[in-house]
């Protein structure tokens, strides 16, 4: 089992490093923010732009860079990416959970691992889901 | 109690804050000084927290200065310099001294400051911060463990209406709405047809968030540059910089333009007060608030 998850971490890293710039997060979330990795901010933001993006639509830290938000929301726009993906760009993502650094999120997507949160956290949503 | 809570959710008064000076010298003296010079305009004043991303008397220390000398305090928290666990001791800290308003941000980023070698965190974005505060509110920490009493935070955040991409601003402000923010102080700006859509946008959505523009008090062309040069998210088109410019008297043409700004956002939808930024600038604050109608002391 050990050297299948190792195939997979493998198999994933070599084809998201080259596209997405991947860092392995293991909690990936490509698909809701327009197909473009949210970790490649400099700041790391999962939740939409900072108010720092320059009037040209670049990034506040990296000038030459166009901001991965703009970016996310152009392709969330423009892509026909399935709708229950677009549906999901303005959700409020949790904190990134270091635990899952390094190992393959495809795996934590079929153990549901990627959804579990911090107890205060899952009990919020769940209040505000409810309502 | 929140000063600020109640005028916004009770009452129809317009709502004035400003930003307390940083403070790195003149010890409680200087803090003291603020608080007379501000006090009798603003309902309630931001304590920042390392702001332009340099270091200075923490935003916890400082807002229990301004309580103590009877300044309500907007304790900001910004993501850059604390992770999880230290935003959370923030935010139980604040508790602690009866600190109701928190204004929690995402944060200029660390090349912004005279520091830029220092390590960047964004353990937590503004809008998970602003969701974390929202379950500090219910009486737990993240983790779920309790805390006694819970508190009873006023959450703030801030948008930029002004910085793209424009038409997701508004869900920006939804999302930090839904995460918990009752209050947004908006960034500075000059395209009044930017604020005019975003205010109309949130405040068909959601009308009880309140929405306060800012509005920045400058005494010539210079800042305007300064601005739009180098403070990324704020750009200010050469009309509006030549209109100060090529004035013969550009304090009085700086001034104008900020009163203008000040009367085209009150007038908008969801606005429910202005924030202040005045550099000091005493005669031309008086000013300022005698022009929109305001006479000294009006919240207490």
């Amino acid at each position: 089992m050990p050297k299948l998850l190792n195939l997979l971490l493998a198999v994933e890293h070599g084809m998201k490093k080259p596209v997405w710039d991947c860092t392995m997060c293991g909690q990936c979330v490509l698909h809701s923010t327009g197909m473009t990795c949210p970790m490649t901010c400099p700041k790391t933001l999962r939740n939409g732009p900072c108010g720092g993006v320059r009037e040209d639509g670049h990034c506040e830290v990296k000038p030459e860079m166009r901001c991965i938000w703009v970016k996310a929301y152009d392709r969330k726009v423009s892509l026909p990416l399935p709708t229950v993906w677009k549906e999901h760009y303005n959700d409020l993502r949790p904190p990134v959970d270091m635990q899952l650094k390094g190992t393959s999120s495809w795996v934590n997507l079929v153990t549901k691992r990627d959804q579990q949160t911090p107890a205060g956290w899952a009990k919020r949503q769940e209040e505000t889901h409810s309502h | 109690m929140s000063k600020l809570r109640d005028l916004l959710t009770q009452t129809k008064d317009v709502v004035y804050t400003a930003e307390f000076p940083v403070i790195d010298g003149g010890g409680m003296d200087q803090v003291k000084k603020n608080v007379e010079r501000l006090a009798p305009w603003f309902a309630a004043v931001n304590a920042t927290d390392n702001t332009a991303a340099h270091a200075h008397a923490s935003n916890v220390s400082v807002a229990i200065a301004m309580k103590q000398h009877g300044l309500e305090p907007i304790m900001q928290i910004v993501c850059r310099d604390k992770n999880r666990l230290a935003i959370q001791a923030d935010m139980a800290g604040a508790n602690l001294h009866g600190i109701e308003n928190i204004a929690l941000l995402t944060g200029d980023d660390v090349t912004a400051g005279d520091e830029p070698e220092t390590r960047r965190v964004f353990d937590l974005d503004g809008p998970q911060a602003i969701n974390v505060a929202s379950i500090l509110n219910a009486g737990t920490y993240l983790s779920g463990r309790k805390l006694n009493p819970a508190p009873n935070f006023f959450i703030c955040a801030v948008e930029n209406p002004f910085a793209p991409p424009h038409d997701y601003r508004i869900e920006r402000a939804m999302k930090k709405h839904r995460a918990g923010a009752q209050m947004l102080q908006l960034q500075i700006g000059y395209h009044p047809d930017r604020l005019e859509k975003f205010c109309a946008g949130v405040a068909a959505t959601v009308p009880e968030l309140a929405l306060i523009p800012s509005v920045v008090l400058v005494k010539s062309s210079k800042p305007l540059n300064f601005m739009n040069d180098k403070v990324p998210g704020i750009s200010v088109p050469q009309d509006v910089i030549d209109r100060v410019a090529q004035s013969s008297d550009q304090a009085e043409a700086a001034y104008q333009l900020a009163l203008e700004q000040c009367q085209h956002a009150l007038a908008l939808p969801g606005v429910r007060g202005l924030h202040i930024t005045d550099f000091r600038h005493d005669e031309t604050l008086e000013r300022l608030m005698h022009d929109l109608g305001r006479t000294p002391n009006q919240y207490t």
